[in-house]
């Protein structure tokens, strides 16, 4: 297999990737967390980002070595502190927030050892799962929450105003924002019509 | 044995370097070094790897000595023609340690000046030590940067004191179930060991000849074989098991097969070289915390790092402390715990997870020189 052409495929179908790519600037230093089979980071390095990430999963971090993505084996949940403040130009949580065990946590620590978190999360106000829920009384199975309740490894749920109320609650600035469906940009009422929310944070 | 896959019939040679100046200011003459290599040096001899033994370990890493040679080299799992350490690509180098008792300088080598053996008389050697005697091997082998440096436990130390002492010659550097010192517990494993050929009748203050110190250093290997294996792993193999017709010797099958290999272990082992490596492990130290971030400062290789889950000799904590104090001071370093069954003895053994992880980490060489 190719290490060079899966993350070409997995731009096309992430929305999200080409805007953070468009985003960080070569020569930054990113931190990702939960950064899964490397694709992200391996992006980021074609541009000149120095990248480095942490992950869980034993054979994602096969493929981040094979695709020389620098990884580190491990749970985000048993701490950065060997990190110094401000270390990182940007701190990514793809998609890695709603499986550790204290989000708030996390997330203020993502703060202090990077100088602005970028967190893509899926939107759990969007349409298709309030009305699984409404509709069918069941716990939603979607695309991108696609477990059942007893297999899951999503510790929590938050929609995109789940997420603006955290941050006015901790007083964490939002500088910037995207919404998607699918590959479209959502900008009328994303809460609702959005799957996947983008936040940039300081 | 995979023919096709193995390096075939190698030998073990000797050479006689310049005398070498130890750390504690001794001088080590004569310097003989015992090594074995594997695939050819490439023009520009940029394709060398050293590969760096553990604590019983010696030169004869991949292969086979003779046609009826039944066990082939401690790594060839890993080494030869398609395997990670593709002979096909690279060169390997891999030399006994100073100290030890496999053909480099160690107690067993005759003192010029007694004519007799070293015994203890021989100079306390160090990690430090061992590598600059490697380093002057692959200097007469006419080699200025290694490719990699690689090494499992007591060779995880060497690899990562290369990546230190010889920053400018190491571009990669490969640490296996190893760490960055030793713990008390380590270190207490190790003195029992070393207590228990001190009080053979027959240790005699090092100074012996035909009557070895035998049963004190099959004791050591005891000890010691204990902690390379894993409850799980013992269990599976041995159970509580009695053995079959063996009821003087042991009550368990467990403790036959520790003294199976505590006997074996005296035919092809040195207590006096047991006792000296011990003590380099045990004093080896790059340090704790922001210490160890220090230490390594000087680094400008990759680094790979990886534990074993079922490690309890050399846990992953301790990796994980090399991996986060490499972090913290910039360095390009990869992770990975890899879930295993077989405790501290894993990164011997066949496993295709770990030949990914060698092979994705050789086959994405370091463009740069430094940072990342």
């Amino acid at each position: 297999m190719d290490s060079k052409t899966i993350p070409g495929i997995a731009l096309k179908e992430r929305p999200d990737f080409a805007y953070i790519l468009d985003t960080i600037a070569p020569g930054s230093r990113v931190l990702d967390l939960g950064c899964g089979n490397g694709d992200l980071l391996y992006l980021l390095s074609q541009k000149g980002i120095r990248g480095q990430g942490i992950e869980k999963d034993e054979d994602a971090i096969v493929e981040c070595i094979r695709k020389g993505v620098y990884v580190h084996h491990g749970d985000i949940d048993e701490g950065l502190e060997h990190h110094e403040d401000k270390r990182f130009d940007y701190v990514i949580l793809n998609q890695t927030i709603q499986e550790t065990r204290h989000p708030g946590d996390i997330i203020k620590e993502c703060l202090r050892i990077g100088k602005r978190l970028i967190i893509v999360f899926a939107n759990f106000g969007y349409w298709e799962v309030r009305f699984k829920i409404l509709l069918r009384g069941k716990t939603p199975v979607t695309d991108l929450l696609p477990y059942r309740w007893f297999d899951t490894p999503n510790l929590h749920f938050l929609s995109v105003l789940d997420f603006e109320e955290f941050c006015q609650i901790r007083g964490f600035t939002i500088e910037d924002r995207a919404f998607f469906r699918d590959l479209k940009q959502i900008r009328f009422r994303p809460n609702f019509f959005a799957k996947l929310a983008l936040f940039q944070i300081r | 044995m995979n023919v096709k896959k193995s390096v075939g019939i190698v030998q073990t040679q000797t050479v006689q370097l310049p005398d070498l100046r130890l750390g504690n200011g001794s001088i080590l003459s004569p310097l003989l070094i015992a090594y074995e290599t594997y695939g050819v040096l490439s023009e520009k001899k940029d394709n060398a790897i050293l590969v760096c033994h553990a604590l019983s370990g010696d030169a004869h890493a991949a292969g086979f000595h003779s046609d009826s040679d039944k066990r082939p080299g401690w790594w060839d799992e890993y080494i030869g023609p398609g395997k990670a350490f593709d002979t096909d690509k690279y060169f390997i180098i891999s030399s006994n340690v100073i100290g030890g008792c496999k053909g480099s300088s160690g107690p067993l080598t005759t003192s010029p000046i007694s004519g007799k053996p070293f015994g203890s008389s021989f100079p306390f050697v160090s990690i430090e030590d061992m590598v600059a005697a490697q380093k002057l091997l692959v200097a007469h082998l006419d080699i200025d940067v290694l490719f990699c440096v690689a090494g499992g436990s007591m060779g995880g130390m060497q690899a990562l004191q290369w990546s230190i002492s010889y920053p400018d010659s190491v571009r990669n550097c490969i640490v296996l179930a190893s760490t960055a010192e030793h713990s008390a517990m380590q270190i207490a494993f190790n003195e029992v060991g070393r207590q228990a050929i001190l009080s053979d009748p027959n240790w005699n203050n090092g100074l012996y000849e035909e009557n070895s110190p035998r049963k004190g250093l099959a004791l050591a290997r005891m000890v010691g074989h204990i902690t390379y294996l894993s409850d799980d792993k013992m269990r599976e193999k041995f159970g509580r098991n009695a053995p079959r017709g063996n009821l003087l010797n042991s009550d368990f099958a467990v403790g036959s097969y520790l003294i199976y290999q505590g006997e074996s272990f005296v035919d092809r082992f040195d207590a006096n070289s047991y006792i000296y490596v011990t003590k380099a492990l045990d004093h080896f130290s790059l340090g704790k915390g922001k210490e160890l971030t220090a230490a390594l400062e000087p680094a400008k290789c990759r680094f790979l790092v990886v534990s074993y889950s079922s490690d309890w000799l050399y846990p992953p904590s301790q990796s994980r402390e090399i991996v986060k104090s490499l972090e913290a001071s910039d360095k390009r370093v990869f992770y990975v715990e890899l879930n295993t069954k077989e405790g501290h003895d894993s990164f011997l053994l066949a496993n295709q997870k770990q030949e990914d992880v060698l092979r994705g980490f050789l086959e994405n060489p370091a463009t740069e020189t430094h940072g990342f």
